[in-house]
């Protein structure tokens, strides 16, 4: 009996705290589709917003979607390699290299961006493409490819099986293929869920490094919360999530198949 | 017996990490063609850091040099040396089934597939592992995933096979059966081994030679019976089964000792002298009228046979194994017989 009372005694403070996050995301949605917010739903429901939105930002969310999906493929392409030589080496300079690759999250993304603004804004046709902007994400969702896949080198031992590899006459890349990027799988998810869902987040960095011709999709959200009606700044966050959950989802689906899959090979 | 491999030979090859850590002293050493030579000695002696060094994953200090039938092969890189590897935690690849494992370095050789397929049957049956060859490497027990280990890193007729410490994962009783099949083995290959272990009965069973090392260097190499009824030192004496040391005054051919005198062989030196005694090499004999005697301490039961603990024969108790067909206990005066053959005189130094 006392057990139960607990129990519901937890159950509500836990639904009361998912409440408290939850009902802010639904008031902005419905937001979206009130037709005059200030007089509240009674004025009906309309989808002008959500059109509006679309015509005049759709440029952005395909451009946050691109940014999100290339930041992907080259903490990819850098971080997995990264993480199995510093993993491999582990002297006192990867240590140090794994240092710097983790301190941009340390610091402000304004002073990241500033920092790429004064190093490479004299280039102009670099500096007004989205180009930019992945350099920034590049920057910033690195550590955290390198970091998810170090963690499971940690827990299989990486080296031991390189070493069999090497001793079977494997050269290095291919090593790396056959036996280390397989095994690094659970990782590489992880990480690639990561990567993708902070860059299309991205806002600090994104702000300063964007231009008014490449705008992303919470730069976008940001200007028409300034300039629009709220409304309109509403449909924009209904789009967002109307997006960005089903990718997240599938990912979370092929990353737990996957990961599993792998999980029990070991 | 097709023996396949190379000769090996080790020039002067030492290692001296990069924190300055000296992990092995200058050794140079000549395994012959299809010999299985162990390196036998404590952790921390240096024997897998050699092993290694013939593997090519460690390079040696400067003016060390490995060849491989008269070949320097110092310079090139483990993946180019053709040895075959058995690690202690195996490392096999989890991605990986059975048979894909035991392909992988045939795969990379660019054996075509119906030859490697056939390959992989071969070993398959000789190591006794048929019908796991589609099992995921975690559904395999202990003593298969080694039979693996052992299937894959001898798949590719390696030049040489490295063994580091292959057994230590497993529990006693499969140590022991699988010793067995891995001299069986060895011997059917005829492949030139190296088998790094700590273990001094694994070292027996399948050395050809042995040598034992201790802090970075080689103390004693030699055949097993060597090792064992001839060490070098006290060291070897102790780590290569049980030993009894006495020290005592050596005059006229003979040890004189609390409890009487024994007889030596090759006691022409005079003076205080190492004597290194094996408990099994003991007899028991009536106490009256021997000329070495002692005080039964404890007996222990060991299975085989009884383990008794004397006193008063030397300075520290001596341990004598006695067939159970001698009733003993504890407080029975018993004279000792030691043919002289068997006691062996050590060097003082190094104890």
């Amino acid at each position: 009996m006392r057990d139960r009372a607990i129990f519901a005694g937890q159950l509500i403070f836990t639904l009361l705290v998912a409440a408290f996050l939850i009902v802010p995301a639904l008031l902005s949605m419905l937001a979206g589709v009130t037709a005059n917010y200030f007089r509240g739903i009674r004025s009906g429901l309309t989808l002008q917003w959500v059109l509006q939105v679309w015509e005049l930002y759709s440029d952005t969310i395909f451009r946050s979607f691109l940014i999100a999906f290339a930041a992907l493929a080259v903490t990819l392409v850098v971080g997995v390699p990264a993480a199995y030589a510093l993993h491999i080496r582990n002297d006192r300079l990867s240590r140090a290299v794994e240092e710097i690759i983790t301190l941009p999250l340390a610091i402000p993304g304004l002073a990241i961006a500033l920092a790429l603004i004064l190093t490479y804004g004299g280039f102009a046709g670099f500096r007004g493409s989205w180009l930019f902007i992945l350099a920034g994400h590049a920057v910033f969702t690195l550590p955290f490819m390198v970091r998810a896949v170090l963690a499971v080198f940690a827990t299989i031992d990486i080296k031991t099986l390189d070493e069999g590899a090497a001793s079977l006459g494997a050269a290095p890349w291919r090593r790396f293929r056959d036996v280390i990027v397989p095994n690094a799988r659970p990782g590489i998810l992880a990480g690639s869920l990561m990567v993708v869902t902070l860059s299309l987040g991205e806002f600090n960095l994104t702000w300063m490094l964007s231009t008014p011709l490449t705008k992303t999709l919470p730069v976008g959200l940001a200007d028409s919360y300034a300039s629009m009606r709220l409304e309109v700044a509403s449909a924009y966050t209904l789009v967002f999530f109307v997006m960005i959950i089903p990718l997240l989802i599938a990912m979370q689906i092929f990353a737990g198949t996957r990961g599993s899959a792998v999980g029990a090979a070991r | 017996m097709r023996a396949h491999g190379v000769a090996l030979r080790l020039e002067s090859c030492g290692k001296t990490f990069a924190d300055g850590t000296r992990a092995l002293e200058p050794v140079t050493l000549d395994v012959a063609r299809g010999e299985t030579l162990v390196l036998l000695g404590p952790s921390g002696c240096g024997k897998t850091t050699l092993l290694r060094l013939i593997a090519g994953l460690e390079t040696p200090d400067t003016c060390g040099r490995i060849l491989f039938n008269n070949a320097d092969v110092t310079a090139v890189p483990i993946e180019r040396r053709n040895v075959g590897m058995v690690f202690q935690s195996y490392a096999l690849f989890p991605n990986m089934n059975v048979a894909e494992n035991i392909g992988y370095g045939l795969k990379i050789r660019g054996t075509p597939e119906s030859e490697r397929k056939a390959r992989i049957a071969e070993l398959l049956a000789l190591t006794g592992i048929e019908g796991l060859e589609h099992r995921r490497v975690d559904q395999l027990s202990g003593g298969q995933r080694q039979r693996v280990a052992l299937a894959r890193a001898v798949a590719a007729q390696p030049s040489v096979l490295l063994l580091d410490e292959p057994l230590t994962a497993l529990d006693a009783a499969l140590r022991e059966r699988l010793r067995g099949e891995l001299n069986r083995l060895l011997r059917t290959l005829g492949i030139t081994a190296i088998y790094v272990t700590h273990d001094q009965s694994e070292a027996m069973a399948l050395g050809d030679r042995i040598a034992v090392m201790r802090n970075g260097a080689i103390a004693q190499i030699g055949t097993p019976r060597d090792i064992y009824f001839a060490p070098a030192s006290r060291f070897v004496a102790e780590f290569v089964g049980a030993a009894n040391i006495v020290e005592a005054q050596c005059k006229a051919g003979a040890l004189t000792l609390p409890g009487g005198t024994l007889r030596v062989v090759n006691g022409a030196e005079s003076g205080i002298v190492l004597a290194m005694i094996r408990p099994e090499s003991i007899n028991v004999v009536a106490a009256d009228g021997a000329a070495f005697a002692g005080l039964v301490d404890s007996v222990s039961f060991v299975g085989d046979r009884q383990r008794a603990l004397v006193s008063g024969a030397a300075k520290n108790p001596i341990t004598v194994d006695v067939p159970h067909s001698i009733p003993l206990k504890a407080g029975d005066r018993i004279g000792l017989a030691i043919d002289p053959a068997a006691i062996r005189l050590l060097p003082r130094e190094g104890a």
